[in-house]
């Protein structure tokens, strides 16, 4: 690390070198703009993720009428605004895949882990600001590939977020599995090198660059959570690359990975012994430590935040840690229940029903302590504390369906309808979503010097809770009456015709709640350059990064990184006049560290 | 129109709103610290915390009460769906309490709690007996739902073969089903897509030498014999597909290059199904719909929509392209006589071949 310390030596201020607009703002190696970059492209990309998810949800409670939205956004393929089916499964496709890669992978981690690692662990950067600098242009080019495959001619890649094949395989299957879904794996294998990059970075950074002082058990539970994701992604991630890689094969150079005996628009296909089952194995095997890696970094920021609001240390820093580390074990051997019928051995699936269900026992720890870290508190509520309470609300609700969908027998018939739907969107798409708008409204001041409306937070809060619930509740209730996910329109089924009243609720539930986050995107933009100048340390935290200056210089702290001499949960404790004692405070004669 | 319209008057309401935080705004202007939470937002958010509680149990039984009798949770139709049923309600019975205890506790605290000025919070990081309860409680109660998962899991996916099934092919394509029977001997003759002679007729890819396809039936209704146990065999020419039968509770993959299978026994007949009082409520409620439907499509001088009568039915329930949302097939149930009556109708396969 010698070559590292002498590279980022700032403590000699005297001779900063200049920088060039280029280098301070597009390519920069500073992690803080890096962070700012990732997140701004996490919010162009949300954007047309949420209109997405609306035009689906207008599609499925007005299916027969035209619209002009549609004709608006969808041109040839909303012809006199009626959409068309294959633009559909584009549309559920494309939305799944930017909200799950694009928004709350890079968008939440890669913002987040990027701005807090180095200042919260009291570091001058990332170990190499320069991959960092690869990793979020890698990220923006795979961004950029995946917006241009929505105007391929034949259509995007259509075959779900899952792309299993043979559907994503064949474009004879499929319009969207021609060059929309050579674009879409092209976009997803540069995603997956940026990522890695990414991961990489944290691991080593945490690892090695922690100030004097910061033990990992002085850690904040935010450096815990990225840094457990970035594993689980190191881990993960590689394999999801492999199974795009022998896609790629399947689909351009006549391998038989995953295909086998196929007779389509009347020809048989050369495709002998492969297996989509193989596929799905490999899809899931990063699949579903994806959504830990989409949730556990939520979970740090909503960890920091209770605790910071309710001015009281976070309740069972061990137990937390080590929920943590019992998901991210947990999370790389579930995969299965993804597949339960998807014709795989069942004693498979008894298997892999033991250890989804074991999952629940850590993720039941966690939200006991965050309730219990509330009890006693002296709450202040800022929007962030608002949002993390929503996670908690939220990732119950949706947790505990988890334990339906878990269960092999249960499975079966519940399987792919809109209650997997409900259950997902509450446990990993709304919550995650939670923890990233309670970050930014925690962490806006030290990324932008400024201030969000604090107002405006409450609104874009409350008819965010109200409409999430109001979508997410009683889908479901369709779910269970056997809808399946997925179809264009239900009206071919009179089977389905009393959930149609359903459908048109949900619907208006979500455009209200989307058209509420122009409240905050208004906030957002607006108080870069408008918002209230902000104090040093606003929220009175104890994490290190409230003791850097706000206006932002490269290395982060002006003269020495502070040392650390406590954890960071010294919230109203004993013996103080203040109710927060900074990390960087040294112990007064006669304190004692708690011994946790 | 209407979601567009929507959509600019929520626009509207936005710069309202934002013009009404400006002005709050400017009543604090001279606090350096305005952004951050007040003991009157404290207070506000505080209740509505209490209000939001009230909303989640409120959004619980209204969806209960209105929508509760939608899901397919006791009706089932097969001899094993009561299993699945039973495991379903102590599930959902379990998910309630825990769901209401938890989201009271978290949003009382948030209510009870709130901060006020010069208040102090309790310095408490730490229970291990507390962490230890709550640990050990859902370890308890998964332990024994696990079990019983797995039993009912093991049961259902174990098709016994003394109880000599009902043989049936299921066969996917885009975008339609096809059931095989085994015909006298029970037994499907062996088949492969590379077999698909469309000119003969051999749209299943039939084995024409062997001896067991000769007999074997294809039809695109499916009929099963009430009480009489079957074993599906799943396969798909194409793209992956699901075979669906929610009523049966049964759902199995159909991959191409394998053959997955899935097992039950029905148990009550359609004509039984249509006449149980559940269904009469339910078919009269869609038919409802379907009139209010109809008026408003005839007035605009397009078709009216047929009356809705009950039939089981198998779904695609996994993404299999353009029409994946109307690839669907009819289930009939019938007692044995009128199950050996249909079936002798139907053409065996090797009279179905055309012979050039």
């Amino acid at each position: 690390m010698s070559a590292h310390a002498d590279t980022h030596d700032h403590d000699d201020h005297g001779h900063h070198h200049k920088e060039t607009f280029v280098t301070k703002y597009i390519f920069s190696q500073d992690h803080k703009m890096i962070a700012k970059q990732y997140l701004i492209t996490g919010t162009i990309m949300g954007v047309v993720g949420v209109i997405m998810s609306l035009m689906i949800r207008m599609q499925i409670a007005w299916p027969e009428e035209p619209n002009v939205i549609f004709e608006a956004l969808l041109g040839k393929w909303a012809p006199d605004g009626v959409m068309d089916a294959d633009i559909y499964l584009a549309l559920v496709t494309i939305h799944g895949t930017i909200m799950v890669f694009f928004v709350l992978t890079a968008g939440l981690s890669g913002t987040f882990s990027n701005l807090l690692i180095p200042l919260q662990i009291g570091a001058r950067d990332m170990a190499s600001g320069f991959l960092n600098m690869v990793s979020y242009w890698m990220f923006f080019l795979s961004s950029v590939i995946m917006i241009i495959s929505l105007f391929v001619a034949a259509g995007p890649a259509a075959a779900g977020w899952t792309i299993y094949p043979p559907l994503s395989a064949l474009p004879m299957a499929q319009g969207g599995s021609g060059m929309g879904m050579t674009l879409w794996l092209v976009s997803m294998a540069i995603f997956i090198a940026s990522s890695l990059l990414g991961s990489l970075n944290y691991i080593v950074t945490v690892i090695n660059l922690r100030t004097k002082g910061m033990s990992m058990t002085r850690l904040p539970l935010t450096i815990w959570a990225f840094f457990v994701t970035a594993i689980i992604g190191v881990v993960s991630f590689p394999v999801l690359l492999s199974a795009a890689l022998l896609l790629i094969m399947d689909r351009s150079f006549g391998t038989s990975f995953f295909l086998s005996d196929i007779f389509l628009q009347g020809e048989v296909l050369h495709y002998q012994g492969g297996s989509p089952v193989l596929f799905e194995h490999l899809f899931w095997f990063l699949g579903h430590p994806e959504v830990y890696i989409v949730i556990l970094p939520a979970m740090g920021l909503v960890s920091e935040i209770i605790a910071t609001n309710s001015r009281k240390p976070i309740f069972g820093y061990r137990a937390m840690v080590a929920a943590i580390l019992a998901i991210a074990f947990l999370s790389t051997i579930v995969w299965g229940h993804h597949m339960f019928i998807s014709g795989m051995n069942p004693f498979l699936g008894s298997v892999f029903t033991f250890t989804t269900l074991l999952i629940a026992i850590p993720s039941a720890i966690k939200a006991f302590n965050w309730i219990t870290t509330l009890w006693k508190g002296n709450l202040q509520m800022n929007p962030a504390t608002l949002f993390s309470i929503g996670l908690v609300s939220t990732f119950i609700t949706g947790g505990l369906t988890g334990i339906i969908l878990g269960d092999s027998a249960l499975d079966i018939n519940v399987h792919d309808t809109y209650f997997v739907v409900a259950h997902f969107h509450l446990v990993m798409g709304i919550s995650a979503l939670y923890g990233m708008f309670a970050g930014i409204y925690h962490w806006f001041p030290k990324m932008f010097g400024r201030m969000l409306n604090k107002n405006l937070g409450y609104i874009h809060f409350w008819v965010t809770a109200i409409c999430a619930y109001g979508v997410f509740f009683p889908m479901h209730f369709i779910g269970m009456a056997g809808l399946p996910r997925r179809y264009y329109t239900n009206s071919n089924f009179p089977l389905f015709d009393d959930l149609s009243n359903v459908n048109v609720i949900i619907t208006i539930f979500a455009i209200i709640g989307g058209a509420f986050q122009l409240v905050f995107l208004w906030n957002f933009f607006y108080s870069i350059f408008y918002g209230k100048k902000t104090v040093q340390n606003p929220w009175k935290s104890n994490t290190l990064e409230w003791t850097a200056p706000i206006k932002h210089i490269h290395g982060n702290w002006e003269g020495d990184i502070p040392h650390v001499h406590r954890w960071p949960y010294d919230y109203s404790k004993p013996g103080h006049d203040e109710d927060f004692v900074p990390q960087n405070v040294p112990l007064k004669d006669g304190e004692e560290e708690l011994q946790h | 129109m209407t979601a567009l319209l929507t959509i600019i008057v929520l626009v509207f309401i936005t710069v309202a709103i934002w013009q009404m935080v400006k002005i709050f705004d400017l009543a604090n202007a001279n606090n350096e610290n305005s952004q951050v939470a007040t003991d009157k937002d404290n207070r506000v958010n505080g209740y509505l915390m209490l209000g939001f509680l009230a909303f989640i149990y409120i959004i619980t039984i209204v969806c209960v009460v209105k929508w509760g009798d939608l899901p397919l949770m006791s009706n089932s139709a097969s001899a094993h769906g009561p299993q699945i049923d039973n495991l379903m309600i102590i599930s959902m019975v379990l998910i309630f309490v825990v769901q209401t205890i938890t989201q009271f506790l978290l949003h009382y605290f948030a209510f009870k709690y709130k901060g006020e000025k010069g208040k102090k919070a309790l310095f408490y990081a730490d229970n291990d007996k507390l962490e230890f309860i709550w640990t050990i409680i859902p370890v308890i109660v998964l332990a024994g739902l696990i079990i019983y998962g797995l039993f009912t899991w093991t049961e259902i996916m174990n098709v016994n073969e003394d109880d000599d099934p009902l043989v049936v092919e299921l066969y996917a394509q885009q975008f339609n089903w096809k059931a095989r029977y085994g015909g006298a001997d029970n037994t499907l003759g062996k088949a492969n897509v590379r077999l698909i002679d469309i000119d003969k007729a051999n749209i299943l890819g039939l084995d024409e030498s062997d001896p067991n396809a000769q007999d074997d039936v294809i039809t695109s209704e499916l009929h099963l014999p009430v009480g009489k146990p079957v074993l599906f065999k799943m396969r798909s020419q194409d793209v992956l597909h699901s075979a669906y039968m929610p009523h049966f509770r049964a759902q199995m993959n159909c991959v191409p290059g394998m053959i997955t299978q899935f097992g039950f026994t029905p148990t009550v007949t359609t004509a039984e199904m249509r006449q149980t009082p559940q269904m009469l409520e339910k078919v009269a409620r869609i038919n409802r719909i379907r009139t209010d439907k109809s008026k408003k499509l005839t007035a605009k001088g397009e078709e009216a929509l047929d009356r809705y009568e009950f039939d089981y039915l198998l779904l695609c329930n996994k993404i299999c392209g353009k029409s994946h949302y109307n690839m669907q097939m009819k289930i009939i149930v019938e007692s044995q006589e009128d199950y050996d009556a249909w079936i002798k109708e139907q053409k065996v396969f090797k009279n179905s071949l055309v012979q050039n």
